[in-house]
């Protein structure tokens, strides 16, 4: 059978796609647009928020509100150190900082159960809004600030350099132990505390990790911005979209924020300056059906598809073994 | 005059707050679309006072009820569902979490759509009363009786009728009140649905003593979550309380720097859930 022998490669293929993947996504400035390279970027930067989110909110069920607010935070780091220091160490200090943020943030709310963190999460986000808008006008002396300028192509491998080492990340951290000991977590936190798992130690350090991909994203996004004030850095957005993006493409898989941040990065840019509102509209509509009826996202429905067409294959077949003995 | 005006925020604050701990409390659905609720309550009154004319009160008579019924059919058809599917009371928690962002994007464009981004208000009782050395609207003070007395009377249907009776063991244990007789698939629609029909009535007051647009939903809910997290999640007299209290720490801090409110409020917050996430008058079930 051909199909076995296919399957037999499958990870071959696998990888032979994602090369194919990379070599249009690294060659693509050469012969793409510049507008379809802002579009690109714009998938990336979606892809690193929503997989970093769902590497830690996905197995261990704490549901982060705060992508926004270390997002928010890069921006200003890399907008900051970005005009005077060369722009890849300015996107290292925005990953170094959040993580820092994320660990002191992680260490004294992370003991926080559920419902809780999810609220303070949103909190925080609210708070750095505040504190900084009233920082910059009182210290600073005026609201908002110009970006230096960078090319869109830097921007754009800078953010291809972000996005594979996310992946590569989310990867790596899903099949060790501690992707092990986050899905114990997320099963049943007391029962993993007395199988021995440092559930705190667990939580607070991959917490810190997924924040430093959020916090290089916003640094090397600084520039194309152009102008950044705390509402335009710290917008709630880039809190809600990554959450909707993961619960829509799925989380069983490694590869369902991916799906659901690329689906969702290219609608938005084509829709949403179109038809904002019956953009947004549709998409509430869509992450409600997607919730009631799609719980394990697109993937869910790949999964769900390829086990009901696997059964009536052998049910059909079955069906014409009877009728070979009759 | 600081204390006089924190009681008139905080009337709002504390209505806005018993419907989000209600439906957190019963319902057990942490509704991130509740100021949307409010904001839908306070343009459906406009727009029946603008377009038709009529009496305010004669509004929310219409659109109190009408949140309600909207309240009530969400939750049987979505909430209800994923509370039925759900493997565990966490799950549930979170799943309703989500579907409520899904339901602050529907609600909050819809409104765009319909009513536009701009700010509206219309006149009602604006002659000027003096109480202690300042000037208060006549609107903003019978928004605060109107407030009051239907925190009171609220607190009263939830302690002394049977419905109320149910509504409290069902935010004890929904399985055992359910065992006991109480109808639950009827008590938590109706919980969610008192908690819209809540934020519809505060929207009604905001009408009625400020300008309303379509874009000031956010800010009452976040406001909302402070004031039950203040309060203790799910304890309906502490958040009425809570509301107060919130309103009079914002005039105190507005007193000496208008800017840092918002600030203080989330200050406050976060270091509420830190020290004491029971709130001040809930118990600790830790």
């Amino acid at each position: 059978m051909d199909i076995t022998r296919l399957f037999a490669h499958r990870n071959l293929l696998v990888v032979g796609f994602l090369i194919l993947i990379l070599i249009f996504l690294t060659t693509f400035p050469l012969y793409g647009g510049s507008y379809y390279i802002l579009v690109l970027t714009t998938i990336l930067m979606y892809i690193v928020l929503t997989v970093s989110w769902a590497m830690f909110s996905g197995p261990t069920g704490y549901m982060s509100l705060a992508p926004a607010a270390f997002f928010g935070v890069g921006i200003y780091i890399g907008a900051i150190l970005g005009a005077k220091l060369p722009l890849l160490v300015a996107v290292a200090a925005g990953g170094l900082g959040c993580f820092i943020l994320a660990l002191l943030i992680g260490m004294v709310t992370l003991r926080l159960k559920g419902i809780y963190f999810a609220i303070f999460t949103f909190g925080l986000l609210m708070f750095l809004t505040e504190i900084i808008l009233y920082l910059e006008i009182h210290i600073g002396g005026s609201r908002g600030r110009h970006v230096f300028p960078a090319s869109d192509e830097a921007v754009f491998y800078i953010m291809l350099g972000i996005c594979v080492a996310t992946l590569l990340t989310a990867y790596f951290i899903r099949r060790s132990r501690l992707g092990l000991a986050m899905q114990s977590i997320g099963g049943n936190e007391e029962a993993a505390a007395h199988m021995g798992i440092d559930t705190t130690r667990v939580k607070v350090f991959t917490f810190a990790i997924s924040a430093i991909f959020m916090g290089a994203a916003g640094a090397i996004m600084a520039p194309s911005l152009i102008y950044i004030d705390p509402y335009i850095a710290f917008n709630m957005r880039y809190s809600f979209m990554p959450v909707l993006m993961a619960v829509f493409g799925g989380m069983g898989q490694f590869y369902g924020p991916v799906l659901g941040a690329a689906v969702f990065a290219y609608t938005e840019r084509i829709l949403r300056i179109q038809y904002p509102y019956h953009y947004m509209l549709t998409f509430g509509i869509i992450l409600i059906l997607v919730i009631v009826f799609l719980p394990g996202g697109l993937v869910g429905l790949i999964q769900k598809l390829q086990k009901t067409r696997l059964i009536s294959k052998l049910w059909n077949r079955g069906k014409e073994e009877e009728h070979a003995n009759t | 005059m600081i204390a006089i005006s924190g009681l008139l925020t905080g009337s709002i604050y504390a209505l806005v707050s018993m419907g989000l701990s209600l439906q957190y409390g019963v319902a057990r659905v942490l509704n991130i679309a509740h100021g949307e609720f409010i904001m839908l309550g306070a343009l459906i009154v406009w727009s029946l006072v603008i377009s038709l004319g009529i009496h305010p009160l004669l509004a929310v008579a219409i659109s109190g009820p009408l949140l309600f019924g909207i309240g009530f059919l969400l939750y049987r058809t979505i909430f209800t569902s994923l509370k039925n599917r759900a493997p565990s009371p966490a799950a549930v928690e979170g799943n309703s979490l989500l579907a409520a962002f899904g339901l602050y994007f529907i609600i909050m464009n819809v409104a765009l759509l319909n009513w536009g981004s701009l700010s509206r208000s219309y006149p009602f009782l604006e002659s000027v009363v003096w109480l202690g050395g300042t000037a208060f609207r006549l609107n903003r003070l019978v928004a605060l009786a109107i407030a009051i007395v239907a925190g009171v009377a609220f607190f009263l249907f939830l302690t002394r009728s049977r419905p109320g009776k149910a509504i409290r063991a069902a935010a004890q244990d929904p399985a055992t009140a359910g065992l006991m007789g109480v109808n639950i698939n009827w008590v938590l629609p109706l919980c969610f649905g008192l908690g819209a029909f809540l934020a519809g009535l505060a929207g009604f007051l905001l009408s009625m003593s400020t300008t309303v647009n379509a874009l000031m939903g956010l800010r009452y809910t976040i406001i909302a979550l402070i004031v039950v997290v203040l309060g203790g999640l799910g304890s309906i007299p502490g958040s009425f309380i809570g509301g107060f209290i919130l309103g009079i720490v914002g005039s105190i801090v507005n007193y000496f720097e208008p800017t840092l409110v918002l600030p203080a409020f989330y200050a406050l917050f976060m270091l509420l859930i830190l020290i004491r996430p029971a709130g001040i008058f809930g118990q600790s079930k830790q």
